[in-house]
């Protein structure tokens, strides 16, 4: 009898919980789609300046002709290959730097100061100085890229390095372990969830990173197509940009969040 | 010939304003076989001279000889175990077994079936590929116990192994411990604060002021405490007559402390 009022009750909680998530989508897909209705309408009425903040409608158009001449997949893949590429290697060469800073601690110690200054200095003021001496070309993109993102890994992995219980280390030291083994064995490990979700972090830093540097210097790719856009005044050719970045840059952070599930689901 | 020795071992550390002394002229054999505990207040320097025992830390005054030679360092025949488990959470029971004979270089295939043997003996195989957090606290230790006797050291080290434990799981694992070091053959020294634990476990416990911590005074244990599992020793009248000694000169040693 009791069970049966039970099973019920817990029925109904599920139920609920379900009921609410409903909701939460349809309004979710309201939002969504009353945006872009209310763009294209107001656009239409010249409530908005047409001129100014396009149209659903012209950008889809702009789209389909972006797409069937092959220019924007040109575009893309430039600006994707610099991204994927800057947060890559600005994560690793982060991970590395913050690796020389626990194997060495007098050298933390002297760097210290200059990685707070490194790290208060907005990166993309270098952007100037990064064309000179790189050329106004790929490499400085991605110098940008990387830049913006390595500093602040740097600090955030040598933390978390340093926040490593000292009693794992004192296990392996105690069975004779060398400090190579107590780095691979102990402190990359545990600090393995910080990486990936510095990971995370840095998808968001490169894509700004990327993007400035395309501003400054490039012939090709998204950050081109919206300072092109500006120059000659197509704001359709702006907003496209924008969305094409706003819809990649959420997948790409969706990937790394999914790959943090697969590979820290142990702890 | 003693097993292994400790002479005037003496250790200070330091910092900005102050020199602390932990220990001070530490002299102490242990022979084969033997188990030692060291009891005292905390802050008398025991958990400090098991880490210099198991090489650690070295100390600032004198020497620690096993068999006739000294130790400088982390020393193959010299097992650690820590207050609590210390499972690396992102290793399975089967790598966290292995993981001594992995840092020592001796992960062959007799040593891996004698530590995964020794984890069936304590009735543990079938949680070899899961994960530590899976465990519960006795078992962790009961794993960690065998990732530390896996490298087959000759003295195992146990800084307050018990003290994270409840009361029951406790007991069980004193007897546990106790029966596999002497089916080993294995010299123990255990630190604790536990008077019980020290008088069920030991041979000899060996007490220990602080201030800077010197030995106080040892304690060898009765013959007939001696032969019996921890379990049994504390059903023991003997063991009430034991544990009144030591309290009293616990309560002489805080008392002179106070003044």
């Amino acid at each position: 009898m009791k069970k049966t009022i039970v099973t019920k009750t817990h029925a109904d909680f599920l139920k609920n919980i379900k009921k609410e998530k409903r909701h939460v989508l349809l309004i979710q897909l309201f939002i969504f789609f009353a945006f872009f209705v209310c763009w294209e309408l107001f656009s239409r009425q010249k409530w908005i300046d047409p001129l100014l903040f396009s149209s659903p409608g012209k950008i889809w158009g702009l789209f389909v002709t972006k797409i069937s001449d092959g220019s924007l997949f040109v575009h893309i893949g430039m600006t994707l290959s610099e991204t994927i590429i800057g947060f890559l290697l600005g994560t690793l060469f982060g991970t590395m730097l913050a690796t020389l800073l626990w194997w060495i601690p007098f050298l933390s110690k002297v760097l210290e100061p200059y990685l707070v200054i490194l790290n208060a200095m907005p990166k993309v003021a270098l952007g100037p100085i990064l064309i000179v001496v790189l050329g106004p070309n790929f490499s400085s993109i991605l110098a940008m890229g990387i830049l913006i993102s390595v500093i602040i890994t740097t600090i955030v992995i040598f933390t978390a390095f340093n926040n490593v219980d000292p009693n794992y280390i004192k296990v392996v030291r105690s069975f004779g372990g060398s400090k190579f083994q107590c780095f691979k064995e102990v402190v990359l490990p545990a600090c393995f969830p910080t990486i990936i979700s510095t990971l995370k972090v840095n998808v968001g830093l490169s894509w700004v990173g990327v993007i400035v540097g395309e501003y400054l210097v490039s012939k090709q790719g998204l950050g081109y197509m919206i300072i092109y856009g500006f120059q000659v005044f197509n704001f359709t050719l702006v907003l496209l940009s924008l969305l094409i970045i706003a819809v990649l840059a959420t997948i790409m952070y969706q990937l790394v969040d999914f790959l943090e599930k697969k590979l820290i689901k142990n702890r | 010939m003693a097993f292994l020795q400790l002479k005037s071992i003496g250790q200070t550390y330091f910092s900005k304003r102050t020199a602390t002394t932990a220990l001070e002229n530490v002299t102490l054999s242990v022979h084969e076989g033997e188990f030692v505990s060291f009891l005292g207040p905390s802050g008398c320097g025991k958990s400090t001279l098991l880490s210099i025992i198991a090489g650690l830390l070295a100390p600032t005054e004198g020497e620690i000889f096993l068999e006739e030679q000294p130790i400088n360092g982390p020393h193959p025949k010299i097992g650690y175990m820590l207050q609590q488990d210390y499972l690396f959470p992102w290793k399975t029971i089967k790598e966290n077994v292995l993981l001594g004979l992995k840092l020592r270089g001796q992960l062959n295939e007799e040593q891996v079936s004698n530590a995964l043997s020794l984890l069936d003996e304590i009735g543990l195989s079938h949680v070899l590929d899961q994960y530590p957090m899976q465990l519960s606290g006795g078992m962790r230790q009961r794993v960690a116990l065998v990732r530390t006797l896996a490298t087959n050291p000759k003295i195992l080290l146990l800084d307050e192994p018990f003290s994270a434990l409840d009361y029951q799981t406790k007991l069980k694992l004193e007897d546990l411990v106790s029966f596999l070091l002497s089916e080993y053959d294995k010299t123990a020294i255990l630190v604790t604060h536990d008077i019980g634990e020290a008088i069920a476990m030991s041979d000899r416990v060996i007490l220990f002021s602080k201030n800077p911590g010197y030995i106080y005074q040892t304690f060898n244990m009765p013959e007939t405490l001696k032969k019996l599992t921890p379990f049994e020793t504390r059903q023991h009248p003997d063991y009430s007559v034991m544990f009144q000694q030591i309290w009293k000169e616990l309560k002489n040693i805080e008392e002179n402390n106070s003044d």
